[in-house]
């Protein structure tokens, strides 16, 4: 791979004209913000891990745009990226969360008890209810950079953290590589197991190499409490289960994370977290709480109303189709979570998504009736 | 990225143990080669554009295997990557190449004239008759590694050589990123597009990044004579045409070759040759001649003879689908062509194209008519 300090000093032989990318068809926001005036400041850098402009910027110049959705185009290699790049990432940071300022600060707040509601979303909509974030472990690089060595120990550290969590998150782990049919099965089946990644968003970026090496999954014995080791960032940390109850899901999450990061605090190995960004991950769009708190909804009146892309701004919700980010919705049943990820917290997140899916389940079933929503669109949150 | 040196120089803080990749499921020539010494012996060292061990054999550890073709699973990034990294590639080279040895010398030899025959393969049999090569442009990375800049400057110097080619060879560049939907569709037609590459073989070494920035596809107006520009290759240069006259596509060739080399050297570039390895190119099967000379033959009776196999091996060649070197037969027609690069000269290898082709048409004969084929079984060429 040509990123490499050495390579980076031999780049610089050429010009900056001959060296900055041609983003010309590209709709990203790395594309949006790099001028060649940026380039020409950050590309002689790198972070001590080595990391440089290029490494952030390729998967954006390689993936100039995306159908349903506006990507990022830019990802951290380490802690450090967001500060040795700032000159890019702030403004990224910026575009991408509402205005966020390089000043501001982020609040964490992952004490359940502060949401309000969220046990009784009405089942016959909403089918499922999820919330996930991501966690870096301190002192390593992150998964587009990260070497087999410290991927192994990254994913040896989880292990033996998981490992120690009992009761209701008493689990166990399963490495990709050494996974049976039989388990491989049933994971599919319980819609847990993650594949290597295709999306070309991702494998651009690096963070696919040496798969499945380091990568696993782990869950609890009742399945309502998983964590992905090393897919796109060091730790995915997923709750959830079936029926409206995001207030459960919601409470496991805040309890099982809490526990993991306090074990992995007693190692010694604090999760990357500043007050300024909150957590660290690859992906700037999941700084800040990292946090997406969904449920499958059934919309299928809403969802073709005129005024629905309008509700879901307001009320600072975004729509995915069921099989995730890159997919389309399939027979009126949408993936709905929380828009924002940094400058509000786990919970105020989280409850943005419990008051605005009970919102839209209201103006579902007037539409049903053949009644109007007029009177029910909500002022911006 | 995580392969340059910086970064190379933080993975040496973990062992070689950690950081040797897991080969057990991997059937490919570096996979074969690469024993946890050779990795420890090997992994603190890189070349002066910072290629290093990580970078050669990446796309093999991500590859395990494929299950038409023993794949080489790891790649150049430059003309030194094959002196820094002989203990692994001298064996690798071997393995691929016949046996091929450290000491052994290369014989280049692109004169048309010392061709025997070849110009009347049967076409109610062979449907078209092809050749290529790559070529590299010494003092530049290859394709896995090269920058933009590189990439960009190789480009230039490609479409300027090409631009003063005249007669038979006269024609016109097509740069990837400006096609018209027109010439896209056209290039189509005429077989000649080449499309961003799928195969995570070549995806995974980082020869795509940028696409198509710098890509494009040269050829003559009498579309028997193209360029490919920094595809897997700084240039792959092929000469084609309908119907089983082998000889005149061999004969443009070589002219075509040896005119585009006095003309990049009269620009001050020479192509990466010694006298050891010859031609020197990506990916270590295509060392030597780098040249590929086949035809698509009808050979639906041959082609299902327990001895097709032994008759291919005899004759040193090797099958393909219509497809190309990923893909399997259709109808009975197949892509048949020399299996050596290295070791043998440019003619030799067109020799035992022309030679084993008008064998096996002969063969095809014979059964077609109910005859046995046993009398005309090859000796190992």
């Amino acid at each position: 791979m040509p990123f490499g300090n050495t390579h980076n000093n031999f780049k610089l032989n050429y010009k900056v004209e001959e060296e900055f990318p041609d983003l010309s068809k590209h709709n990203n926001h790395m594309a949006k913000v790099l001028t060649k005036d940026i380039y020409g400041k950050l590309r002689d850098k790198q972070t001590p891990s080595g990391y440089t402009l290029d490494d952030v910027i390729q998967t954006g110049v390689d993936n100039p745009g995306h159908p349903f959705i506006m990507t990022v185009g830019c990802v951290a290699g380490d802690e450090e990226s967001y500060e040795v790049f700032k000159d890019l990432l702030d403004p990224v940071i910026s575009d991408r969360h509402g205005g966020y300022k390089p000043t501001d600060k982020h609040k964490t707040d992952l004490n359940h008890e502060n949401l309000k509601g969220g046990d009784d979303l009405d089942p016959n909509y909403v089918l499922s209810s999820r919330v996930r974030t991501g966690r870096s472990i301190k002192g390593f690089t992150l998964p587009p950079h990260n070497s087999r060595g410290e991927r192994r120990i990254i994913e040896r550290l989880s292990i033996e953290a998981l490992n120690s969590l009992d009761g209701e998150f008493k689990g166990k782990y399963y490495p990709l590589k050494t996974m049976t049919d039989a388990e491989q099965e049933q994971l599919i089946a319980d819609h847990f197991l993650f594949d290597k990644p295709v999306s070309p968003l991702l494998t651009c970026a690096g963070m696919a190499r040496d798969w499945p090496d380091g990568r696993g999954i782990w869950h609890n014995e009742n399945k309502t409490f998983l964590v992905w080791v090393n897919e796109e960032d060091h730790l995915r940390v997923i709750s959830m289960q079936k029926g409206g109850n995001m207030r459960e899901v919601f409470r496991r999450f805040c309890v099982g994370l809490q526990k993991i990061e306090a074990i992995f605090k007693k190692h010694d190995h604090g999760f990357m977290w500043n007050e300024h960004l909150g957590y660290i991950l690859t992906c700037p769009s999941n700084l800040g709480t990292g946090l997406r708190g969904g449920v499958h909804v059934k919309l299928a009146k809403l969802s073709t109303h005129a005024k629905f892309e309008e509700i879901l701004t307001r009320l600072r919700l975004q729509k995915r189709g069921t099989g995730g980010v890159d997919t389309a919705s399939v027979g009126g049943v949408f993936d709905i979570s929380n828009a924002d990820r940094l400058g509000s917290s786990e919970v105020e997140q989280v409850q943005l998504v419990v008051d605005g899916v009970k919102l839209m389940v209201e103006m579902e079933k007037k539409l049903e009736k053949g009644e109007s929503i007029d009177s029910m669109i909500p002022a911006q949150k | 990225m995580p392969f340059g040196n910086t970064h190379n120089k933080l993975k040496l803080k973990y062992t070689a143990e950690q950081e040797y990749p897991d080969l057990s499921q991997h059937n490919n020539h570096m996979a074969k080669v690469l024993t946890s010494e050779m990795y420890a012996n090997l992994r603190d060292k890189e070349t002066s554009s910072g290629f290093t061990l990580d970078d050669v054999i990446q796309t093999g550890v991500d590859n395990p295997g494929h299950p038409f073709i023993m794949t080489v699973g790891c790649v150049a990034g430059d003309e030194e990557t094959y002196e820094v990294f002989k203990d692994l590639l001298d064996p690798v080279i071997e393995d691929r190449h016949g046996g091929y040895k450290p000491t052994d010398k290369h014989k280049t030899d692109l004169n048309p004239d010392n061709l025997q025959g070849g110009d009347d393969l049967d076409p109610n049999y062979v449907l078209s008759s092809r050749v290529r090569t790559g070529r590299s442009i010494r003092g530049f990375c290859l394709p896995p590694h090269c920058s933009r800049g590189e990439r960009r400057t190789i480009e230039n110097l490609s479409i300027e050589t090409l631009a003063s080619l005249e007669g038979d060879l006269k024609g016109k560049y097509y740069a990837l990123k400006n096609m018209t939907e027109e010439e896209q569709q056209q290039l189509i037609d005429d077989h000649f597009l080449f499309d961003k590459p799928v195969s995570p073989l070549l995806l995974a070494s980082g020869m795509a990044r940028d696409w198509p920035d710098g890509r494009g596809i040269w050829h003559n107006d009498n579309k028997t004579f193209l360029v490919w520009v920094n595809e897997e290759d700084h240039l792959r240069v092929i000469s084609m045409q309908k119907g089983g006259n082998m000889r005149e596509v061999f004969t443009r060739f070589c002219t075509g070759l040896t005119k585009i080399e006095e003309l990049f050297k009269e620009r001050g570039h020479e192509f990466m040759w010694n006298e050891h390895l010859g031609y020197i190119l990506t990916c270590p099967s295509n060392l030597g001649t780098g040249l590929r000379a086949g035809v698509h033959v009808k050979l639906p009776n041959v082609s299902k003879h327990e001895k097709f196999g032994e008759i291919l091996k005899r004759l040193r060649l090797q099958k393909r689908g219509t497809g190309g070197v990923d893909t399997a037969a259709v109808g009975g027609v197949f892509d048949i062509s020399n299996a050596d690069r290295l070791g043998f000269s440019e003619v030799e290898l067109v020799q035992m194209v022309v030679d084993g082709v008008n064998l096996l048409v002969e063969m095809e004969k014979r059964l077609e008519a109910g005859e046995s084929i046993d009398d005309m079984m090859p000796e190992q060429k």
